[in-house]
């Protein structure tokens, strides 16, 4: 299953004081079994193009395939779209609204029009991959649950619709480390066990640069650097120069770099910086 | 859907009529309006509305904005039309089907109750497109100040009033977001019929009350935490001043009043 975006444009209000031009001809392909990590600055239109992905925004230009079916079309199934493509919202926790826990993920199945077992087994089922104990929360009103926790079963709410692509805008906006953590190993679990094709957006350059395969950035409604993350964090001078940043891991190797280490170009995981620190001393050529 | 709403929606600009006073402006609408409530025949309908154009013309808003907003309440002026028809005792028939005789006092009725409506929606949206709300609470609230002596809570009910207008387009917001977000999960709020739509309603307004109360407990602090204490003695940035501009208003508006005083006369 592929997202084919041709030429998309998007106009906020047309017409009205407050018209805004919030994406423009915007071309890309998100293959199957991606992870992309999509940035940018607040405003650039990361939004906007995430919530064409489903059908929720309807282009004023250009055009979007998912799985060949033309999101512009009116005749197309939005169910079936959502089906193969589901969206978690930034802080998607605010959605829940049921009176316990597994209402609020059989939500989606039920819409789906699905029978009362599989609904059962998808609960089940998401509950699991979300890391939450079916037994003991499934009869909890989502309003007790810890924060991480009330995230969590917001995305299981998706998630049981069994969804081919992944959509999270921030997901991991205003969680405090450990909740950040839970989230992102969820999501890289989905994207290695499950092989969901993943769109993450987020701020966090350091969370993009632990995750992706491709980075894509948008700026002022356009795509200003679409690549594999080396490539794209090698350039830091142009990502700044757009209110955006490189991963510490990248500034670091620059900085012993610039002290005369031979840091190779290209290093921008923890993990990769941290061999190549490791091979360095390991030869005892520190020169600091 | 969402977009659709102009009343209440503040169009910014510079022009004379953006710069009066917000109380002369709150006084002349209401006088506008209780003028097109006399007017009793069509050519005082299209003074009105000449009338009105110039003012939005003045005003530098597109005419599109007034007629915008008349169509979400499309639905309540075709109610109020056709209860005319129906109800409304007459004298002189135009045509009978069945039970049903169309009388001219009905039709007559009828066409008038929808252009009173019509213009009143008309009317103050030019006031809400051209007054932002803080200017527009302030009017209200030094307008209802000297009611304040019977214990009327004119402050209270004009901060009451600010709070809930800068909530409207959070709100408005926010329900399109969780809106959105409960399509992602195949929500559906278009089709099926009247009980299904209302059931469907459910997840929207549930998550919205609860961000609605959390919204009101953290603005309730944040004003406590800084010495918020109600009405008394409270001073302003900004005090009201009429201008020359509010009388040359005031001036429109009277000789507006009696043309169409004039011409109810003279075409009775």
């Amino acid at each position: 299953m592929s997202i084919v975006i041709e030429k998309l444009n998007y106009v906020y209000m047309a017409g009205g004081p407050y018209e805004t031009h919030a994406l423009h001809d915007v071309s890309l392909t998100i293959g199957d079994g991606e992870f992309i990590g999509l940035i940018g600055h607040t405003g650039s239109g990361k939004s906007t193009l995430v919530q064409h992905l489903n059908g929720l925004l309807k282009p004023t230009g250009g055009r979007i395939l998912v799985d060949g079916l033309d999101l512009a079309d009116k005749q197309t199934d939005k169910r079936a779209v959502r089906r193969k493509v589901g969206l978690v919202f930034q802080y998607p926790e605010n959605q829940l609204f049921e009176e316990t826990v597994e209402k609020d993920i059989a939500f989606g199945p039920k819409n789906l029009g699905l029978d009362d077992a599989e609904i059962s087994r998808r609960v089940r089922e998401a509950m699991e991959k979300v890391a939450l104990d079916y037994n003991r929360l499934k009869d909890r009103s989502v309003f007790e649950l810890s924060g991480g926790q009330m995230r969590r079963v917001a995305i299981a709410g998706v998630l049981a619709m069994e969804p081919g692509t992944l959509v999270l805008d921030e997901p991991c906006a205003g969680l405090d480390p450990r909740g950040r953590e839970e989230i992102l190993g969820l999501i890289r679990r989905l994207h290695e066990q499950a092989g969901t094709t993943i769109v993450m957006v987020s701020h966090s350059m350091d969370d993009v640069a632990s995750l992706a395969e491709r980075v894509i950035v948008m700026n002022r409604g356009e795509v200003y650097m679409d690549g594999a993350p080396r490539e794209v964090f090698s350039r830091g001078d142009d990502l700044r120069a757009i209110g955006l940043d490189v991963p510490q891991a990248v500034e670091l190797a620059q900085r012993l770099r610039e002290r005369g280490l031979p840091v190779p170009e290209g290093v921008y995981r923890e993990e990769e910086l941290q061999q190549a620190i490791e091979a360095i001393l390991g030869k005892g050529e520190s020169h600091a | 859907m969402l977009n659709d709403i102009t009343l209440g929606q503040y169009f910014p600009g510079d022009s004379v009529i953006h710069r009066m006073d917000p109380r002369m402006k709150l006084i002349l609408t209401i006088a506008y309006i209780v003028g097109v409530f006399m007017v009793g025949n069509l050519p005082g309908y299209a003074l009105a509305l000449a009338f009105l154009y110039l003012i939005v013309r003045v005003a530098g808003i597109s005419f599109k904005y007034l007629v915008k907003g008349v169509r979400p309440l499309r639905f309540i002026i075709l109610f109020t039309f056709v209860l005319n028809l129906f109800f409304v005792q007459g004298e002189t028939p135009i045509f009978t089907i069945g039970f049903f005789t169309l009388t001219r006092e009905a039709l007559h009725n009828a066409i008038f109750f929808a252009l009173r409506l019509v213009f009143l929606v008309m009317g103050t949206s030019v006031l809400t497109l051209t007054t932002s709300p803080v200017q527009l609470t302030d009017g209200l609230e030094r307008l209802m100040r000297p009611l304040q002596r019977f214990h009327f809570p004119a402050h209270e009910l004009a901060m009451m009033m600010t709070i809930a207008l800068r909530f409207i387009p959070t709100l408005l917001e926010e329900t399109d977001k969780i809106q959105k977000a409960q399509m992602a999960r195949g929500a559906d709020f278009e089709t099926g019929n009247l009980i299904a739509r209302a059931k469907a309603m459910i997840p929207l307004l549930v998550p919205l009350f609860v961000s609605a109360f959390r919204r009101a407990n953290d603005l309730a602090m944040a004003m406590e935490a800084r010495c918020y204490r109600g009405g008394d003695q409270r001073t302003r940035l900004r005090e009201l001043k009429y201008t020359r501009l509010d009388a040359y208003g005031a001036a429109a508006v009277a000789v507006f009043l009696a043309v169409i005083a004039v011409e109810g006369v003279l075409l009775g």
